[in-house]
């Protein structure tokens, strides 16, 4: 049985294979509007969620199959003291594939080593979050039809921006990619990343601290938030949640087919105003995430 | 200084220099019921100063733990007052409940009866990670 908890457990070949089923569901969806008739979801997020929740549930319910769970810890036996491995056990009774999302690291893969049913990371604390990394790469292979000879600049926190991390792990795996990290110098990537991924694999970065400098040679720029959760001190967060502000005129230099994305939800990183420019990506980013999720539910059920 | 040399039992040499009590501490050896000597910062050609730990007894020891402390700690197993067996430990691939993850975050921090394992990503640098939320371990 598989199980989806690290990006890194999907080889490039099956990544291509779930995008090019969702890139299918796009375009035939009455084709799988039934393909999980009699299959339940089960999603168990012990945080709140709401966007990625709803897009699992989406996802399985316009392939025809039902959702159960709850979107809180405070609502499960969790707050009782139960085990995420006794409450794997109990739901894999009552479900056939669950999306879980859980505040402790490694918590999906506790699941996973005691779970009779495929278990999808729905995101674990700052650690992996890949069915967002599926959904950034059926972005970026919708929008500029490749995955290879691309430009990426990464802005924002690519200190504890999970979502970063896995994208550069994901790309890496590509040819001809490069990496422009933009970033305050308290947020800059781990030195982990830079040599365990991107050293390793000889690719090409740069690294700024001005989200101008390298815009014209950019093909997608991936905008983060500045995660308020992830701050022990408040005076850094309130200093560093505004850092870059992408707007209009910051954009004057950027080519005309530029990919602009964002995991959402956004707070003040990405001006309203560039909301309607057609290269704003980040609200059909959120909706290629459900198709995605459909082409994964359909794997791991192993559903044809 | 002389101590003396046993009939039955193990000899862990080549220990850095003050590294022995931790791996002592590590083995529970002050919990058997037989004559332990720890030998600390005795001079050494090889490493100027090194440490030694004799167990007068045959028993199991903890390899993984020793090579993880100690990459390059000696074995010899005595019997009958013979050198039986002498090898060198190395660092282990994984080592299961010798070192608890740092992270507050990580599941290991609240999930009842999992097992602390760590595995070796770096060689080179001696870095390992946690099985489950993959901090490397400080």
């Amino acid at each position: 049985m598989k199980h989806l908890i690290d990006i890194k457990d999907l080889t490039v070949e099956e990544i291509d294979e779930l995008i090019k089923v969702a890139k299918d569901i796009i375009n035939n969806k009455e084709k799988y509007s039934h393909k999980c008739d009699g299959k339940t979801l089960a999603t168990l997020f012990f945080e709140p969620s709401t966007r990625t929740r709803l897009s699992f549930e989406a996802a399985m319910l316009e392939l025809g199959g039902n959702v159960l769970g709850f979107s809180e810890a405070s609502s499960s036996s969790a707050s009782k003291g139960e085990s995420v491995a006794d409450t794997i056990r109990v739901v894999g009774g009552y479900s056939n594939i669950i999306a879980m999302r859980h505040p402790k690291e490694g918590a999906p893969f506790v699941a996973s080593e005691k779970s009779t049913v495929p278990i999808i990371n729905a995101g674990d604390g700052g650690h992996n979050h890949p069915t967002q990394t599926l959904t950034d790469l059926l972005t970026i292979q919708c929008e500029k039809d490749r995955l290879e000879n691309l430009t990426i600049g990464l802005c924002g926190d690519l200190k504890f921006g999970r979502t970063v991390h896995s994208l550069i792990t994901a790309m890496s795996r590509y040819k001809n990619i490069k990496f422009v990290l933009i970033a305050p110098k308290e947020l800059v990537i781990p030195e982990y990343i830079k040599k365990d991924v991107l050293e390793k694999n000889n690719i090409k970065y740069c690294e700024t601290t001005d989200i101008e400098e390298y815009m014209g040679d950019l093909d997608v720029l991936y905008m983060t938030r500045v995660q308020k959760e992830r701050f022990f001190n408040e005076d850094d967060y309130v200093r560093l949640k505004d850092y870059y502000i992408l707007n209009k005129e910051k954009l004057e230099k950027a080519k005309e087919d530029l990919c602009i994305m964002h995991p959402l939800p956004r707070v003040n990183e990405i001006s309203t105003d560039v909301d309607d420019d057609k290269r704003a990506c980040y609200f059909k980013q959120a909706r290629y995430g459900k198709f995605i999720r459909m082409a994964l539910i359909l794997k791991l059920l192993e559903v044809k | 200084m002389n101590i003396d040399s046993i009939k039955n039992g193990i000899i862990i040499d080549h220990i850095e220099a003050k590294k022995g009590m931790e791996i002592y501490e590590l083995l529970h050896l002050g919990d058997l019921n037989c004559p332990v000597a720890m030998i600390t910062n005795t001079k050494s050609k090889k490493m100027g100063r090194k440490d030694i730990i004799k167990i007068d007894q045959d028993m199991e020891i903890n390899v993984d733990m020793i090579g993880f402390i100690e990459p390059n700690a000696t074995i010899n197993v005595v019997k009958n007052g013979e050198l039986v067996n002498k090898y060198k430990v190395e660092l282990p691939e994984k080592i299961v409940n010798i070192a608890k993850c740092q992270n507050p975050r990580c599941i290991t921090s609240v999930e009842r009866d999992l097992e602390q394992i760590f595995t070796l990503t770096d060689k080179e640098n001696k870095v390992y990670r946690c099985k489950y939320c993959e901090m490397s371990l400080k």
